[in-house]
């Protein structure tokens, strides 16, 4: 194995240590460090708590409307050491970014700096009210603005709407804004174009918005088949929605072709920015024609991704969207000053606003870390983590592509992830069981069996924040996995061997779904 | 750069690899159109540390922090003690930088965590079953609405004039887009809720009915009747909860015959955050209809070995494998904040929850009494847990509206709570209306505080 370090050091591996070697049972069935842990229902008690709190006075007068809880609520309590430990000890069966490799693909699991979170912890943040009086909140609309000010820029689009909670939901805001704007002119029209290759959220958003969906093929190379989706354009086509780079890890070239075509027959361009760190800071969506594109701050800015969530999926606008984009939205003034445009200033501000997304007005806590972010970088540094994204992508897949399929290899260089399917694995073997020997070795595998165009598709997406060495040794723990995978090696039938658990019934799980936990009868 | 490792001999060695003499034949494929010739204009260099801190404390020392004034906001984000172990636990790497749990030999922590939180929730609401969260709680009150549609094959909602005017709006907008019929109105001024008119609106049409549990004015009423109106029409009960303490001290949505029961998280472990991130729950009385549910959902099962484990279940509703015949569009959750709320909730058990309950009551009663005393001000409910409506007698105020009185409080250095003239502006009716919140955070001496104020207040408008 390649040391991932100058000194060579690597820790060696002896032959006790290979094979299936186990030492003996242990009564607590814990293995050293990794610890099992019961359900706090298992280990809390309804009388215990972490909090101290004045008891409650039983004569005290209540205003409830005799509606008081008089049966158990069914909940348990911890004390604060055994709160801390239970989720200690959980916290140490995931694997996160901070512990090692995680080159899952279109989720860019970049590194989440530690400035973000400490800024947004500063009370004047993370400690006021969204319906607090305006005058009272100028630093927080401040920092909205200018986030959204930086998307505007860093796309080269006019308009941004800041509300909606995260990917899915900005793909939807976009889309909205479409069918508002062709509704503007008399007909909301039918379709929707997708090529086949999408994230699933940009066929379900579509539908969603009361479109019919038609899928567009792929080229042989990649891409999306410009001439096919040329042939389906016509006055019922509302919109296309591409994902630019695209799915496959590829720049779609033809982007404009297709944008400028799109716009002939009167329909708008959505493009999916779930990419958007491959070009971050060097290309701006807006040259291309697009009308609508939502950004993922967990994605490109680096907010974490936090076991699924919170995101937060800003949209940014042409000017023919615009004017349909959601409310609430913050407006600056000459003098300096900022103020909320909510739904008494719908006709006098943005009268052709669609509605309203969510109750407030964002991910604000999401917004904090974005800026901070931004502003670590600035414009020089962004473009950077662009060609870094891309150059580590290129690197991984040059180094692999002559033992493991990869079936765009040959349509030019990747953008920021590396595509490649399981053909010639032997024995049965599969994507699935490469991906489980990976984690044996250490890693968090790739994306699997997206995007559907390719047989087994393992998508790796590596960031700019990972060093070489770190590649390297990837490069090299994936050539040897790949290597039994072609063998047809059947021990990877089982892997992994080394996690907290081994492969879960995921069958028995969804035939007989058990989702919260019932006292069992004694 | 801070966070980018590569050194610029790497970057050359790697070129070399790949076959590139430069950066740019990377991106070869991008349009001589798009092409820039540097860095992005009108956009600052990299920073260091400390100056980005500099430029943000800036704009955070613009603001007044609740903890700086006495504050009395609520309205669908609440204020309360988060203990200090809750931001220990979310900080932590193994679940702040860990990826929604597709691979589940190596993410059990989360899938546990979640798999107590559905739990916790499905508890708190008296339901079968919760999923993994939602966005936020309006989201999740449209989701209710979808789902309810789903179930009942009809496309018409009925929603109370008390909900939340802002969830209302969420709703109304996605039902332009899907083709449900939403039947909305306005809050009476009353000391209770107009259940009756309410349950007059259900039809044989009608898929569900929405109500707000304690309501947007802060009202509490029995939710039986409303169970009984909309399920002998064959409708579904939908209640929603934006204030999840309340639940330690009032019955549960399910056990008044909710069939679906949302909410919004925030007030436990999340913090106010100006409106985000915050956590939409979701949960179903009856376990026949977890397959209708959207979002995320844990279930338990047995690894190769027989040993307990857990995984994301039930996927076949989801938009990765159903595509545009999802249930939902929904992707990413809000896991860091359903893991926040679940250890605060550990924290709290159910007597931790009781307490708390019981001590914001304790003091909201204490404030609404004391707040009704200040001349021209007084109370408008009867019931209500730690939020409730006080009504400005405009003669009395010289014709002040309840908002121009909240702006005058915050100049003096008071946040006296959200008048309904922000929440429902140019509806006449409820312009002398204001709602004040109270939780454990409060003291006494905040009350007195708000209390001499207004009354400071009331004797210049007389003048």
């Amino acid at each position: 194995m390649n040391a991932p370090n100058k000194s060579g050091w690597k820790p060696t591996m002896t032959a006790a240590q290979d094979g299936m070697h186990q030492g003996p049972a242990t009564t607590t069935g814990n293995r050293a460090l990794m610890l099992e842990e019961p359900l706090i229902f298992e280990i809390g008690h309804a009388e215990t708590t972490g909090v101290d709190l004045p008891e409650i006075d039983p004569a005290a007068p209540n205003r409830l409307a005799g509606l008081g809880r008089t049966d158990p609520i069914g909940l348990v309590g911890l004390t604060e050491p055994e709160t801390v430990r239970h989720y200690t000890r959980l916290s140490r069966q995931n694997y996160g970014i901070d512990l090692g490799f995680f080159p899952l693909g279109s989720c860019t699991m970049k590194h989440n700096p530690r400035l973000n979170e400490k800024l947004a912890r500063l009370p004047g943040f993370a400690d006021i009210h969204p319906l607090a009086p305006q005058s009272s909140v100028q630093g927080a609309l401040q920092v909205i603005h200018e986030l959204g000010d930086w998307l505007c820029k860093l796309t080269g689009m006019p308009s941004v709407a800041m509300s909606p909670k995260a990917g899915a939901h900005g793909e939807l805001c976009g889309i909205l804004a479409i069918r508002a704007a062709h509704t503007a002119k008399g007909n909301p029209r039918e379709v929707v174009l997708v090529p086949e290759s999408a994230h699933g959220t940009n066929p379900a958003t579509a539908a969603f918005a009361g479109y019919k969906v038609d899928n567009i093929p792929a080229t042989p190379e990649g891409r999306v088949d410009v001439e096919a989706l040329k042939a389906r354009l016509g006055p019922d086509v509302a919109a296309v929605m591409i994902t630019n780079p695209n799915t496959c890890g590829l720049f779609e070239k033809d982007f404009r072709t297709i944008a400028d075509a799109v716009h002939d027959i009167g329909g708008y361009v959505y493009c999916d920015g779930a990419n958007f760190n491959a070009i971050v800071g060097r290309v701006r969506p807006g040259d291309l024609g697009v009308d609508a594109m939502h950004i993922n701050l967990h994605k490109t800015f680096s907010t974490p991704h936090g076991g699924g969530g919170p995101g937060s999926g800003p949209v940014v606008f042409s000017e023919a969207l615009a004017p349909f984009a959601p409310l609430p939205f913050v407006r600056k003034y000459a003098d300096g000053t900022y103020d909320l445009v909510e739904e008494e200033q719908r006709e006098a501000s943005r009268g052709q606003a669609f509605g309203r997304m969510t109750a407030f007005h964002g991910q604000m806590g999401m917004f904090t870390r974005a800026l901070t972010y931004m502003l670590s970088h600035g414009a020089d540094g962004l473009k950077q983590v662009a060609e870094d994204a891309v150059l580590n992508a290129n690197y991984i897949l040059r180094s692999l592509e002559d033992i493991l399929h990869a079936p765009f290899a040959d349509s030019g260089p990747c953008m920021h992830e590396a595509l490649f399917g399981d053909k010639d694995f032997g024995g049965g073997l599969s994507t699935l069981d490469l991906a489980k020997g990976l984690i044996d070795e250490g890693y968090h595998p790739m994306t699997v069996y997206f995007p559907l165009v390719v047989h087994g598709a393992m998508l790796v997406e590596p960031t700019e924040t990972e060093s070489k060495a770190s590649i390297d040794q990837f490069i090299t723990a994936f050539r040897s996995v790949t290597e039994r995978a072609l063998a047809g090696d059947e021990s990877l039938k089982q892997a992994p061997y080394y996690a907290p658990r081994r492969r879960l019934d995921e069958t028995g799980a969804a035939r007989k779904p058990k989702l919260a936990w019932e006292e069992t009868a004694e | 750069m801070r966070y980018l490792p590569l050194t610029d001999t790497d970057r050359s060695d790697m070129l070399e690899r790949i076959g590139a003499s430069s950066i740019d034949d990377l991106f070869v494929d991008v349009p001589e159109i798009a092409r820039l010739d540097g860095p992005i204009r009108d956009l600052p260099m990299h920073a260091s540390e400390m100056a980005v801190e500099r430029h943000m404390k800036a704009r955070a020392g613009k603001n007044v922090a609740a903890g700086d004034a006495p504050f009395f906001l609520g309205a669908g984000a609440y204020r309360h003690h988060v203990p200090a172990s809750v931001d220990t636990v979310i900080q932590r790497g193994e679940f702040l930088t860990a990826y929604t749990p597709y691979q589940p030999e190596i993410a059990q922590g989360t899938l546990q965590m979640l798999f107590e939180f559905q739990t916790q929730v499905a508890r708190l609401y008296g339901c079968a079953v919760a999923n993994a969260s939602l966005y936020d709680g309006s989201t999740a009150c449209w989701e209710a609405v979808a789902m309810a549609t789903r179930v009942t094959k009809r496309k018409r909602a009925v929603l109370s004039g008390a909900l939340h005017p802002h969830y209302s709006e969420v709703v109304k907008t996605m039902a332009q887009f899907t083709g449900e019929t939403i039947a909305d109105a306005q809050p009476s001024i009353q000391t209770e809720p107009d259940l009756e008119g309410l349950t007059s609106r259900i039809d044989e049409d009608t898929a569900c009915v929405v109500v707000q549990y304690p309501d947007i004015l802060g009202r509490i009423s029995d939710l039986s009747k409303v169970a009984e109106a909309a399920h002998a029409k064959g409708a579904l009960l939908v209640v929603v909860n934006t204030e999840p303490v309340a639940l330690g001290a009032i019955k549960s949505p399910g056990e008044q015959g909710a069939d679906i029961v949302v909410g919004e998280g925030q007030a436990i472990g999340v913090g106010l955050q100006f409106g985000g991130p915050y956590l939409g729950l979701f949960a179903v009385r009856n376990p026949k209809h977890v397959r209708q549910m959207p979002g995320r959902l844990c279930g338990e099962t047995t690894d190769a070995e027989g040993k307990r484990g857990f995984v994301l279940t039930l996927s076949t509703r989801e938009q990765h494998i159903r595509r545009e015949k999802a249930t939902s569009n929904i992707c990413t959750n809000s896991g860091l904040c359903a893991l926040a709320f679940s250890v605060h909730m550990t924290l709290l058990g159910e007597k931790g929850l009781r307490e708390l309950a019981a001590e914001n009551h304790r003091l909201a009663c204490h404030a609404a009494d004391r707040l009704a005393q200040v001349p021209g001000v007084s109370l408008l409910n009867d019931a209500f847990f730690n939020e409730f409506t006080l009504m400005l007698d405009s003669e009395t105020w010289g014709g002040q509206s309840a908002r121009e009185v909240v702006r005058v409080l915050a100049d003096r250095g008071v946040l006296g709570g959200v008048s309904l003239g922000r929440l429902y502006p140019g509806v006449e009716a409820l312009q002398q209306a204001l709602l004040v919140a109270v939780t454990e955070m409060t003291t006494t001496q905040d009350i007195e505080t708000l209390a001499s104020e207004l009354e400071q207040l009331v004797q210049e408008a007389a003048q």
